[in-house]
């Protein structure tokens, strides 16, 4: 039926040739499969099951200060690296390009500004999305004089080789946020990841729904390894609790997109009983969609940035926002330091992600703050606050 | 032949509605049948007001096309539009005519520049229009830094998300529709007027055009300023229906050049009429839609445009073998 209406439509539009796949909204199958499509290439069983034990994981640290605490730490020697300060440390970022960034940028500066008897220069290099461009960057960098080196890769396997580069020249790498394929760095300091996101989401609008409920799974993009798995956690709970995935949906991040796709399935299927997104910038717009059209506001998730949690209190949503916390922008800081002092440090260094639900919601909505600040910034203790973040 | 040409025009312009029509009436039966209540008011209405921004661009690009030209630039300036909304609005309600004002200022100085260029510096308006598109992108990404600021207020959101409720029959009718059809009414009056044939002459011989006493170069910056102000009309809609973005007007200078070209506007200028052209944006966005009912996937709408955009200009060369 469906491909009988394709072909019809390229008739109509003037190309018949190509038999055209349906693509990521097939309908659902009937068993298991339940509309979630194949699972994705980027899915690994053995990282998938470490996220999800770390989720109930006790993390060791002082307690209130979840960007120092680590979970299961492995600790590694660090007294190679013993020089004295004051010290330029040196950052290759991947990219301001989008609101969490900015915000943890910011909190990396304040974290900066907490040691400035100790840091004597912060170099501060942005890649502006671009491979190509980090790698010079990191080039650039290792001929600076930097007694440490911070890097947020761009993409995976293409930096590889610059930090690997960097490592041999001896001094202290330290990676965060997304990784590169090898084990060279001191340490690599990232929150739980895409998995226990995915999961915790899926989880909710699952048990919070009603039974044979039809959910919508919302994405920005393909391809994208902290979103693919936070997706392929998200089809296991879904396929596993049999849920009819009626569509899986790319928004690009946009919320005109985003609000057309919400409404075309509102359309559709009369109503939708459940929305999972694999990042909230856009949630705002898929609850306006169901507004728009009447309806009332399904089970959703978003995550922690200010615009959503506040709309979900004053609208009183069914929500809950997992989240892949901007205070783990300051722990590269802290860990270059201890670092330079030859202290020990965990690696792979895993950050606590907590998980914002109606009970402590309240603890996090701020009017008073911009509605694209994230939540979970850990840095109302830090200097500037909150001007820094306006 | 060429001597011609304005006669067939009006043969051309009469008949021309016929195929999008059609086009338009079997798409509806095909989606009435899978979406029987896709027709009742509530549903038309929403479908309508949000289809409201593209229809708009649709017709801004009619001008300039129907003159001989493109403009490639009128995604990037509804993003631009509204990016530099939400900085100066701020969230401050009392901040939108002002903004309004304002954003229609700017969409005429881009529509000037464009049509400058392309006119006085005689740079083929592809280029110009590529080139503002590069530049307003760029400028739009190192304000911002890829991530808007500020916000837009609800009162500026209003009129492209807000209706007339509780209206008889309808239900509720969306301002971006009533906006709309007062933006086409204007839009035809303008076809029909002096201006509006000069610039189907100046499209299709520019040379007779110049001969006979025609200011080409008047008319097509003219042409290129509608398409800007089209453009601001869309961002203040696109804008108030789904709020700030870095991406509100990616892809719609493609979205509008095929809707056009679907309408039975040639490309290359001279053929034509703004009706066709706006038909033609709601004849895709019923596509889409029923492509959406249909559970086809998304993605293909690019590879339906560029498919449409080759078989109408295909179609039209077979239609007129002479030129």
């Amino acid at each position: 039926m469906t491909v009988l209406a394709v072909s019809t439509l390229l008739v109509l539009a003037g190309c018949a040739t190509d038999e055209p796949t349906t693509g990521a909204s097939s309908s659902p199958s009937a068993g298991t499969g339940s509309g979630t499509g194949e699972q994705s290439k980027f899915f690994v069983q053995a990282d998938y099951d470490k996220q999800l034990a770390l989720l109930d994981a006790a993390p060791t640290g002082p307690a209130g200060k979840p960007w120092e605490q680590a979970l299961n730490p492995a600790m590694v020697e660090t007294a190679k690296f013993t020089k004295s300060g004051p010290y330029k440390i040196c950052f290759s970022n991947a990219g301001l390009n989008n609101p969490w960034r900015q915000v943890g940028f910011k909190t990396m500066q304040a974290e900066v500004d907490t040691h400035r008897g100790r840091i004597s220069e912060f170099v501060h290099v942005d890649a502006e999305g671009k491979d190509q461009k980090q790698i010079a960057d990191i080039n650039d960098l290792l001929g600076k004089g930097c007694h440490a080196l911070i890097v947020s890769p761009n993409t995976t396997a293409t930096l590889t080789p610059a930090v690997e580069a960097a490592c041999q020249k001896g001094l202290p790498v330290i990676v965060f946020d997304r990784g590169v394929d090898t084990t060279c760095p001191v340490t690599f300091i990232n929150p739980i990841g895409g998995y226990g996101f995915g999961h915790v989401a899926a989880e909710f609008v699952t048990q919070k729904m009603k039974r044979g409920g039809k959910v919508l799974a919302l994405r920005i993009l393909p391809g994208v390894d902290v979103l693919e798995t936070r997706w392929s956690a998200a089809k296991v709970a879904f396929d596993k609790a049999g849920v009819d995935v009626v569509g899986v949906e790319f928004t690009d991040g946009d919320p005109a997109k985003t609000k057309k796709i919400v409404n075309d399935y509102i359309q559709r299927y009369g109503t939708i009983d459940g929305v999972w997104m694999d990042a909230g910038a856009v949630a705002g717009a898929a609850v306006e969609a169901f507004e728009d059209a009447g309806k009332p506001v399904p089970p959703i998730n978003g995550e922690d940035q200010l615009d959503f949690l506040k709309l979900w209190k004053d609208k009183k949503l069914t929500a809950i926002a997992p989240t892949y916390p901007t205070y783990q922008w300051r722990t590269p800081i802290i860990a270059a330091l201890k670092i330079l002092d030859g202290e020990q440090v965990p690696n792979p260094w895993k950050l606590p992600q907590p998980t914002i639900t109606q009970d402590n919601l309240d603890e996090y909505v701020d009017p008073t703050m911009p509605p694209l600040h994230y939540a979970m910034c850990g840095c109302t203790d830090l200097p500037g606050y909150p001007r820094r973040w306006k | 032949m060429r001597i011609a040409r304005p006669l067939r025009l009006l043969e051309f312009r009469s008949g021309s509605l016929a195929p999008i029509i059609v086009i338009l009436a079997v798409l509806l039966v095909l989606l009435t049948a899978r979406q029987p209540d896709f027709l009742s008011p509530p549903s038309l209405m929403s479908f309508l007001g949000r289809s409201a921004p593209i229809i708009l661009l649709a017709a801004g690009q009619y001008f300039v096309i129907v003159s001989g030209e493109l403009d490639l630039s009128v995604g990037s300036l509804v993003t631009a539009q509204v990016v530099i909304a939400a900085r100066l609005i701020d969230s401050d309600p009392s901040a939108g005519w002002p903004v309004v004002v304002l954003l229609f200022a700017f969409g005429i100085a881009v529509g000037l520049v464009n049509g400058l260029v392309t006119t006085r510096l005689r740079v083929p308006s592809f280029i110009t229009t590529l080139g503002m598109f590069l530049i307003l992108v760029g400028a739009v990404y190192l304000w911002s830094n890829g991530a808007p600021k500020g916000g837009l207020s609800e009162e500026f959101r209003r009129l492209g998300r807000s209706a007339f409720e509780d209206v008889p029959v309808l239900g509720r009718i969306p301002y971006a529709l009533v906006i709309l059809l007062a933006a086409a009414a204007l839009a035809l009056v303008l076809t029909r007027s002096d201006f509006g044939r000069t610039l189907v002459a100046v499209g299709g011989n520019p040379r007779t055009a110049e001969l006979s006493g025609v200011r080409v170069w008047r008319a097509k910056t003219m042409a290129f300023v509608l398409s800007g102000l089209a453009a601001t009309l869309a961002a203040v809609l696109i804008g108030g229906y789904s709020g700030v973005s870095f991406q509100a007007g990616a892809g719609l200078e493609f979205g509008a050049i095929t809707a056009a070209v679907l309408g039975g506007v040639a490309l290359g200028g001279g053929r034509g009429s703004v009706v066709g052209a706006m038909l033609g944006a709601l004849t895709l966005e019923t596509l889409f839609t029923l492509m959406n009912f249909y559970g086809v996937s998304g993605a293909l709408k690019p590879t339906v445009q560029g498919a449409i955009i080759l078989f109408a200009v295909a179609a039209a060369s077979f239609r007129f073998p002479s030129r």
